[in-house]
């Protein structure tokens, strides 16, 4: 096959903008603003009165477990309360010293735009849906619940009391009525407009414009717009948000991202694992090789050593063997020839 | 405990092990009822908060940094050609093998619906989550192990054709088992990456999967030492000369390894809280209790390690390893359970219930009587005669 150079030259380029793209489309991905016309809910604490309508209202629509006190009762705020299975959402209030009166806040699921909890579940049971909710598959969840490990929010909950059917339980910014043309329970229910439910783009302007109306009126922040990569329910308040248990530590990355780089690793170690460590094996296998080799020469030469040594000692004594032999021959001949001359002198004598 | 167990030619059943195991066995099947019939709630202290307690922090996770004994053997007999401890592979793989089995079934109390646990291979893939990949890992894994601990029971089934067919795939096998072990040890880890908000920092680190990866080779090394010496005296019977001629050699040789091991996982962690810039965060509380783990088990028993190899010393050797395993259960205790949630007020804060406790006593006890099981059976602690010329 022959290559032009224009060809050549093509590939290059190709592969140079293949790259680019990737890179592109990774900065893209941090930079994820949530499905375009995605709708949102702005909470304002400086608007909410507490009533606990939004509570009640969520109960009744999501036909969740009626409580231990009911909804009219005001002694709960005594106590700092979070959701629970039966209770996607729950206000609490605050006493902070920047407010002559009470600070109410309501917690419930932020809906990121890049969920932790979707990102952490193995089976892959929440979904960001366009609509802006993350929706939970309850028919897929295995209960291993590092969904409620995962969330900075400390949203999902679970039903502990649930032999064999738990659920993960948690606010769906009611899609089943979003989709139908209606409003979330809690927001429809709000007597004040505490809360304003729209398309999240839109509701980041609003947000925005309120702080710039009536600077002295709220912290110059609209907590949700960044935190962990945007959320779609997002809040203004008057007090700083800690002061009502948001946490301003959180960061403005994704959670997907914290743990993408310990699994972009996995197949590096997949694919040069069995390289390093069958290198290692075929070196140490080469090296006994080598070894028993050496070992066999080293025995063979000292074999023969032994063998040489042996023969020379048995040619010695052969030969040694042999003059003996000559000398006790030849000693013998000069033995008998002494003897016959005396005897032949005798002879002579007795003449 | 297990120091007791009886040898074999004593038929008397009621030895102290057998008379423990029972009543743990006994405690330990009423709290499964419970547990399967009024749901997490009946048994643990575990809540919205909360999520995960022991059976995550000490059944699964320094289960399995304890059951790494298996890997570390088998790569440094076959892959890295230490043959003089031949006869410490087939304790390590068991081991290793019980350790991961005790793993999943403590699992399937801990998660919602057991049943489902295939789920995520065949109904529905979450591929971007940490877990997914220890999931996976873990299931392939048992599986190796199970192959690489097999042909100790087809040897004591005379199975021979099958036995020798796998002793081909030894080296296979080993391999895959290190690159399984390498991927879920550091993914353990990599699973509280998504948390930074809840872990404390000088826990927290993007170095997190090689904190658990290297540890787990320390954990690995130690585990056998550790082992080693609970079973000497009790199966003292059971091992060939090759065993209990490799005693001392073996201390000597895991020991050095654990000495160095311990030595660069201390010198990753300082890195890590230069990398975070946390140092002031070991100026409180929490420092100081990292402090405690960071010296006295990691630093500590690396010395002792190097000292009892100087010195010819397998006694201090084995005191090491103990105080190497302790303090992976203590880090990995400390990362699920006693550093997260770690701004939240004591209040709302987990402790383990006595029922949950028991059930991961339970779960080590089947363990421990599968071990004794096996041991007392197969050709673990000895060569089979039939196999003695293969190597």
């Amino acid at each position: 096959m022959t290559i032009s150079r224009r060809r050549f030259l093509e590939w290059v380029t190709a592969a140079g903008v293949g790259s680019a793209a990737a890179s592109t489309a990774k900065a893209a991905h941090g930079d994820f603003g949530g499905y375009p016309d995605s709708y949102g809910v702005l909470y304002d604490a400086t608007l909410c009165v507490g009533c606990r309508s939004c509570e009640a209202a969520c109960n009744e629509v999501n036909e969740l477990p009626s409580p231990d006190k009911p909804f009219a009762d005001l002694s709960v705020f005594d106590k700092k309360r979070r959701t629970d299975y039966r209770s996607y959402t729950v206000v609490n209030r605050y006493d902070p010293p920047e407010s002559k009166k009470p600070v109410y806040r309501k917690t419930q699921c932020n809906h990121c735009l890049e969920p932790a909890c979707a990102s952490a579940c193995f089976v892959g049971a929440f979904k960001k849906t366009p609509e802006g909710a993350v929706e939970y598959d309850a028919s897929v969840c295995v209960g291993c619940r590092y969904c409620i490990i995962a969330c900075p929010f400390n949203i999902p909950t679970y039903e502990y009391d649930e032999a064999l059917t738990p659920r993960v339980m948690k606010c769906t910014m009611c899609l089943p009525r979003v989709k139908e043309g209606k409003l979330p329970g809690c927001v429809e229910a709000c007597p004040v407009e505490a809360l304003t439910f729209g398309r999240r783009k839109d509701l980041i302007a609003v947000a925005h414009e309120r702080i710039r109306k009536y600077p002295g009126r709220y912290i110059d922040h609209v907590y949700g717009q960044h935190e962990m990569g945007g959320t779609s329910w997002m809040y203004i308040s008057g007090v700083p948000f800690t002061k009502i248990d948001l946490r301003t530590d959180l960061g403005s990355t994704p959670a997907p991202e914290m743990t993408s780089g310990a699994l972009a690793l996995v197949p590096m170690v997949i694919g040069l694992w069995p390289v390093l460590l069958g290198g290692i094996y075929k070196i140490t296998e080469r090296k006994e090789k080598i070894a028993l080799a050496e070992k066999n020469e080293s025995v063979a030469g000292a074999v023969a050593a032994a063998n040489e040594a042996a023969d020379n000692k048995a040619k010695a004594a052969t030969e040694r063997f042999k003059k003996d032999k000559e000398k006790a021959v030849e000693a013998a001949v000069k033995k008998t020839l002494a003897e016959a001359e005396k005897e032949k002198e005798k002879g002579k004598e007795g003449e | 405990m297990t120091d007791q167990v009886a040898p074999v030619e004593k038929k008397s059943f009621f030895t102290p092990f057998n008379i423990f195991a029972t009543i743990v066995i006994l405690i330990g099947i009423p709290l499964t009822i419970l547990r399967f019939t009024k749901g997490l709630g009946g048994v643990t202290n575990l809540d919205d908060t909360n999520p995960w307690g022991i059976w995550i922090g000490f059944d699964l996770l320094t289960g399995v940094a304890l059951a790494a004994g298996g890997y570390v053997t088998a790569a440094a007999v076959e892959v890295f050609g230490m043959k003089k401890y031949h006869a410490a592979v087939r304790p390590a793989i068991l081991t290793g093998f019980l350790g991961y089995s005790m793993v999943v079934f403590a699992l399937l109390y801990d998660v919602g619906r057991p049943w489902r646990l295939p789920y995520p291979f065949f109904v529905s893939q979450g591929v971007t989550s940490i877990m997914f990949e220890v999931g996976a890992c873990v299931a392939l894994y048992l599986t190796v192990l199970f192959l690489e601990f097999s042909p100790a029971a087809l040897e004591w089934l005379g199975l021979k054709k099958l036995r020798s067919w796998i002793v081909k795939l030894t080296i296979t096998l080993t391999i895959l088992g290190v690159m399984l072990s390498t991927l879920h040890q550091s993914s353990l880890g990599a699973m509280f990456l998504i948390a930074p908000s809840k872990l404390h920092p000088l826990w927290y680190s993007p170095y997190l999967p090689v904190f658990f990866f290297v540890s787990s080779i320390a954990a690995g090394l130690s585990m056998v030492l550790f082992e080693a010496t609970v079973t000497h005296k009790p199966f003292h019977n059971k091992m060939d000369e090759d065993h209990l001629a490799i005693y001392d050699n073996l201390a000597f040789g895991f020991g050095k390894a654990a000495s160095l091991v311990l030595g660069g996982y201390f010198a990753i962690k300082v890195f890590g809280i230069a990398l975070g810039n946390n140092w002031h965060y070991l100026g409180t509380g929490y420092g100081l209790w990292f402090m405690v783990e960071m010296f006295g088990f990691v630093l500590l028993p690396s010395l002792l390690f190097a000292i009892g190899t100087r010195e010819r010393n397998a006694g201090l050797i084995r005191k090491a390893a103990f105080i190497t395993v302790f303090g992976i259960f203590l880090n990995r205790i400390n990362i699920t359970l006693i550093c997260f949630n770690w701004h939240l007020p004591w209040s709302e804060r987990y402790f383990p219930n006595w029922m949950e406790i028991g059930i991961s006593v339970f779960v080590v006890t089947v363990g421990l009587v599968a071990y004794k099981f096996i041991v007392t059976r197969m050709p673990i602690f000895y060569e089979h005669p039939d196999y003695k010329e293969e190597h």
